[in-house]
């Protein structure tokens, strides 16, 4: 089935990354130094200098977190870019992880670019934590901002809580989600949390936003990830086994709008939802797969129950369901894959691991496709890889492997 | 208030005056003017009669620019809220952030704070009735009481 699916035309033939550190630690780089440690990588990774390098698709207007920008100019005369033939980014935010790769692959097919480069580069010096509170109001922010709602953790515990309210979601499902993360990532070399989770801690935690408490929230890490995509042809003559782009895409619709940035979300069911019901629909089309076909999952992970709300707008299970599917094991890694379970976030995921703002998800997927995981989920042909809940563009990719 | 003499339930507050600064354009100054008047008002488009929050250039119905601003009771339901104990620089505060449905506006929603309640005496479909707390360089910010019988005081 997943063989020879999806439209394959672009592939992902590298990948790197920094090392991932607490928030403050890259205080002395800048960002440019981040991001470049991490292009140079992946370049490494795929065997080309970066003087190759020819497009650069970014994602969250090319933002640096949510403060800082990374500037193409200051990447081509610092890395040794000959020639930039693309450079655009996603609008939004962390919405357009997964669909920065989409852009790619639009440089790439229209033949405007060979070699593009997808990175984020992250440091800290506005706490994303409280990045609502921390910004100008605007006329329209001036109607959510007023209210104390302080950062996304604070908007999506609205949403969090009518998903409880509508289908009788308990916080053993969020902490399930924590404490299974958490397990994915004790032998990860790079994680920046390798102690178990227990229950007790989880339910003794303080409550940031009701009902979201602190191990409901992802890191406040540092560091910078950065990915190379090019043809397939070309991929198949560098020195990784190419990662197809199965699918690609991003978007949504009016209902979600700008999602948890507005709550104007017209009815019960997109309310209680990650926003990405469209994009899942337009994704499995474009490949021509269905949610069985998916063998691992990496599922951008800000807050937990965002998690829960994706497995069910990506149809892991039915609408409301998202509770009891987790509680039920289904999302635990094992090495083999069980029927009706999708292994989720085996790197440890933005919860355990790090969060680089979706960026790190792609690398896993890459990783799970070479048959290079840590924890690798034993012959994976097709993975998922979500960008996050969020204003529009939500974005999702499906990547497979050659032949 | 609800809570008994020596028990440490918090009350909701809002964010103090000078915690909140808005800034408005052509199509939001009319909801903030009507709130400094004590008065909650929304968008109600000219030509198909949708409310939209907050106010837009457009009719998402049907791309209208007219709009009459409509003046409201003031009754609204709680949709879904949060608790959230203290605010970068105001680490006692206890919020009650919301999202509210207006009953005779619908369609549109406000994101606002329940005040002056105890936060465990808020749930979805609590009723609410608007008040107006002072913020930043004059402005009023509507806010809400929980409606009777929990709330002794009306609004001001």
């Amino acid at each position: 089935m997943a063989q020879g699916t999806g439209v394959r035309d672009v592939a992902i033939a590298g990948i790197g990354a920094t090392p991932y550190y607490k928030r403050g630690e890259t205080a002395g780089k800048s960002i440019t130094q981040l991001a470049g440690e991490a292009i140079l990588a992946a370049c490494a990774d795929a065997g080309l200098s970066a003087a190759e390098i020819d497009g650069l698709a970014f994602y969250s207007l090319a933002r640096a977190g949510y403060g800082d920008q990374m500037e193409a100019g200051e990447f081509v005369e610092t890395l040794g870019i000959r020639e930039l033939k693309f450079t655009a980014a996603l609008t939004g935010g962390g919405g357009g992880s997964a669909g920065a790769i989409g852009l790619a692959r639009a440089a790439i097919v229209a033949g405007d670019a060979s070699v593009v480069v997808t990175v984020m580069a992250l440091q800290q010096r506005t706490r994303l934590g409280t990045v609502v509170a921390s910004k100008a109001a605007t006329p329209v922010s001036s109607f959510v901002q007023p209210s104390g709602l302080a950062g996304p953790g604070h908007l999506m515990s609205l949403l969090t809580r009518r998903h409880m309210y509508q289908y009788g979601t308990t916080r053993d499902a969020f902490a399930e989600i924590a404490i299974s993360t958490r397990q994915n990532a004790l032998n990860r070399p790079k994680a920046r949390y390798r102690e178990p989770l227990t229950r007790e801690q989880y339910f003794s935690a303080r409550m940031i936003a009701d009902p979201l408490c602190l191990y409901d929230f992802c890191l406040e890490s540092e560091g910078a990830v950065a990915i190379v995509t090019t043809s397939l042809e070309r991929a198949r003559d560098l020195r990784q086994p190419p990662v197809p782009v199965v699918a690609a895409a991003h978007g949504g619709t009016r209902e979600w709008g700008r999602g948890f940035s507005w709550f104007g979300m017209p009815d019960d069911e997109t309310f209680a939802s990650s926003g990405h019901k469209a994009v899942a629909g337009w994704l499995y089309q474009r490949a021509g797969v269905t949610p069985q076909d998916i063998d691992v999952a990496l599922i951008y992970d800000h807050f937990t129950p965002m998690v829960l709300m994706q497995l069910e707008d990506y149809g892991f299970c039915e609408k409301g369901e998202g509770g009891p599917f987790v509680l039920s094991g289904a999302i635990r890694y094992t090495p083999e894959r069980k029927p009706g379970s999708i292994p989720v976030n085996p790197h440890g995921g933005q919860l355990s691991e790090a969060y680089v703002i979706g960026a790190t998800h792609i690398v896993e997927g890459v990783e799970q496709l070479r048959g290079t995981a840590v924890n690798q989920v034993a012959d994976a042909q097709l993975a998922l890889v979500t960008g996050g809940p969020a204003a529009l563009p939500t974005s999702g990719l499906i990547l497979g492997r050659d032949r | 208030m609800t809570s008994t003499p020596g028990s440490d339930a918090k009350i909701a507050a809002a964010l103090p005056a000078e915690a909140v600064k808005i800034s408005v354009d052509p199509s939001t100054e009319p909801f903030w003017r009507a709130a400094r008047e004590r008065r909650l008002v929304a968008p109600r488009c000219a030509d198909c009669g949708t409310f939209r929050l907050p106010p837009t250039p457009f009719c998402w119905r049907c791309q209208s620019a007219a709009v009459d601003w409509t003046e409201l009771s003031g009754r609204a339901i709680v949709y879904t809220y949060t608790v959230v104990d203290g605010y970068p620089g105001l680490p006692e505060i206890t919020l009650v952030p919301a999202v509210v449905d207006l009953p005779d506006a619908p369609g549109a929603r406000l994101v606002t704070n329940v005040v002056g309640v105890d936060p465990a005496d808020v749930s979805i479909g609590t009723e609410l009735t608007v008040d107006f707390h002072p913020i930043s360089d004059g402005w009023l910010l509507p806010v809400f009481r929980v409606a009777a019988p929990l709330a002794k005081e009306q609004p001001a």
